[in-house]
């Protein structure tokens, strides 16, 4: 398959979507709203429940699958608000050390004249420097798109997976071939240079693990065992060993 | 070879848009007024017909808010390579860096301003449109980690389209590292202020930009996530005609104060002196 192929299927209907793993992984999930400081955006789905037996906070980015849920979800293109619910609810987690877990699958935040206003940038900026040094385990799953800063906003985490047709990528194909020859009909070449796809990222060192899809009761597990063995670090060790993880990054 | 283009090349145009070749005048872009170059460099680059903010060079910068022979560089030499073998980035990189005359589109280093010893950054429009890649998400890197071990404040200029697209994901992971490092001087006690210039966009503007103690801007700056012709794209309507201005931002509460060039050292250098240790509790 190659690389566009990964992007358009990541686009695609039919896909799950983040509540089709949190149901999975955390069968208990209570929903939790709101950002305590304007609104609830439900792009952002997160709440607690346990996880293998582990109490968990679990965010998602949710697209939806039917129009009106889309349009209730926003495609997935959440809001500041969206990223200032998810950063009250892993502050919340931090205070009771229960591991956090995000489903990340945005084509990137929300573009809006009101999304600017309400500081879209400071939200995501808010994001990174808070999970930085989250006092408690982080592991977040890339289940579709991994679209920018949006993307990026909900993994600052100890453990990046993806799955594996799934994509993580700087710029959208179709901006990056508009940018450099000014057709969008390229984006295929585009996507190949990006060097979006799961394996491609993992090689770079990037992401930590390619997970395969089908069986979402081995994939809960397999996270289970991760926050498990993160929820055993001490938090100065954890938290050192995540910034390791970026400190290295590119140089 | 003309010896005297080069050197009037070298003298103007790295300073300002709008320069007649071989000329020590100006023309504004705004006003369409001629200025000599040595007035507009007495006028902080600033027009003095309309009040137009002419583009600064991050050199140029440093030594306008800094004391005279304050500046010592970190990091010079840190030279980005085309880690994913993106086609033409070579060329591009080559390009910048005779256009620039840099090696990368920040410098940074310890300085003083006003006799407060602090170190600083300052982003250049000239290399890629201030865009980050690994090395300038490595350098401000640096810059945070040294400022923290050595108890100093940050002083960061920004202007910036975002990540540097020709990276791919090493770039975008920039943030993150910044902003770890930003978090990591914070959590030191120590001061950072953010000077956000036209203009501060895209994944700048989502980490290192947007995390400042104290975040100033130039007048008419623009700042925001999202390029302006995107969200028009998308949502299909007209924007208000100061969106994303830093006159805007302030209102809606995301800046705290828009200082004009010839006011920006001393007031550095005020909120600097706030911030100076205070006697054996002062840290």
């Amino acid at each position: 398959m190659e690389d566009y192929d990964i992007v358009r299927s990541a686009r695609g209907d039919g896909r799950l979507t983040a509540t089709d793993y949190i149901r999975a992984a955390v069968p208990d999930f209570f929903e939790l709203h709101g950002d305590r400081l304007y609104g609830d955006d439900q792009a952002v789905v997160a709440g607690i429940g346990t996880l293998h037996g582990m109490p968990v906070t679990v965010i998602g980015i949710e697209k939806g699958k039917t129009t009106e849920e889309r349009i209730r979800h926003n495609f997935g293109s959440a809001h500041p608000e969206g990223y200032r619910k998810a950063l009250r609810l892993m502050k919340q987690a931090e205070k009771f050390r229960r591991p956090v877990l995000c489903f990340v699958d945005t084509a990137g935040a929300f573009c809006g004249i009101d999304a600017e206003e309400h500081g879209q940038g400071r939200a995501i900026a808010d994001s990174l420097a808070e999970m930085s040094d989250l006092k408690t385990p982080i592991l977040s799953l890339v289940i579709g798109e991994g679209g920018s800063g949006g993307a990026l906003a909900l993994s600052h985490s100890d453990r990046i997976w993806m799955m594996e047709d799934a994509y993580f990528s700087v710029v959208s194909p179709e901006s990056c071939a508009n940018i450099l020859w000014k057709d969008t009909a390229r984006a295929a070449e585009a996507a190949e240079m990006l060097c979006l796809t799961a394996p491609k990222l993992q090689k770079l060192g990037l992401i930590d693990r390619v997970c395969p899809k089908g069986d979402l009761a081995r994939l809960s597990e397999e996270i289970a065992e991760e926050l498990a063995i993160l929820s055993g670090m001490s938090n100065e060790a954890l938290i050192e060993a995540r910034y390791r993880r970026f400190r290295r990054i590119g140089y | 070879m003309d010896l005297r283009k080069l050197f009037l090349k070298a003298n103007n145009e790295p300073e300002t848009n709008g320069l007649l070749p071989r000329s020590r005048h100006i023309v504004c872009k705004g006003c369409g007024r001629r200025t000599p170059v040595s007035r507009v460099r007495r006028e902080f680059f600033v027009c003095p017909a309309c009040g137009r903010y002419y583009t600064m060079r991050a050199r140029r910068r440093i030594l306008m808010l800094t004391d005279k022979r304050s500046f010592t560089e970190l990091d010079r030499d840190l030279a980005s390579r085309n880690v994913l073998g993106f086609p033409e980035y070579d060329d591009k990189l080559q390009a910048a860096r005779e256009k620039s005359r840099e090696s990368e589109a920040v410098i940074c280093g310890t300085a003083s301003i006003e006799g407060h010893k602090t170190c600083i950054f300052a982003m250049d429009s000239y290399f890629m449109m201030g865009s980050m890649g690994a090395v300038v998400g490595e350098k401000i890197t640096r810059l945070f980690e040294y400022a923290a071990e050595h108890h100093l404040p940050v002083v960061g200029v920004t202007v910036s389209g975002g990540a540097r697209m020709q990276e791919g994901m090493i770039s975008l992971m920039q943030m993150s590292k910044v902003s770890a490092a930003v978090k990591r001087h914070g959590n030191g006690g120590n001061l950072y202020i953010v000077l956000l210039t036209d203009p501060t966009t895209g994944g700048v503007d989502a980490s290192f930009a947007m995390q400042g103690d104290i975040t100033l801007a130039e007048p008419g700056a623009r700042v925001g996530f999202a390029g302006p012709r995107v969200i028009e794209k998308s949502l299909n309507q007209a924007l208000p005609k100061d969106f994303q201005r830093a006159e805007r931002v302030l209102t809606c509460g995301f800046i705290d104060a828009i200082v004009p060039r010839n006011e920006q050292r001393l007031v550095l250098g005020n909120l600097l002196a706030l911030h100076e240790p205070r006697g054996a509790e002062g840290r």
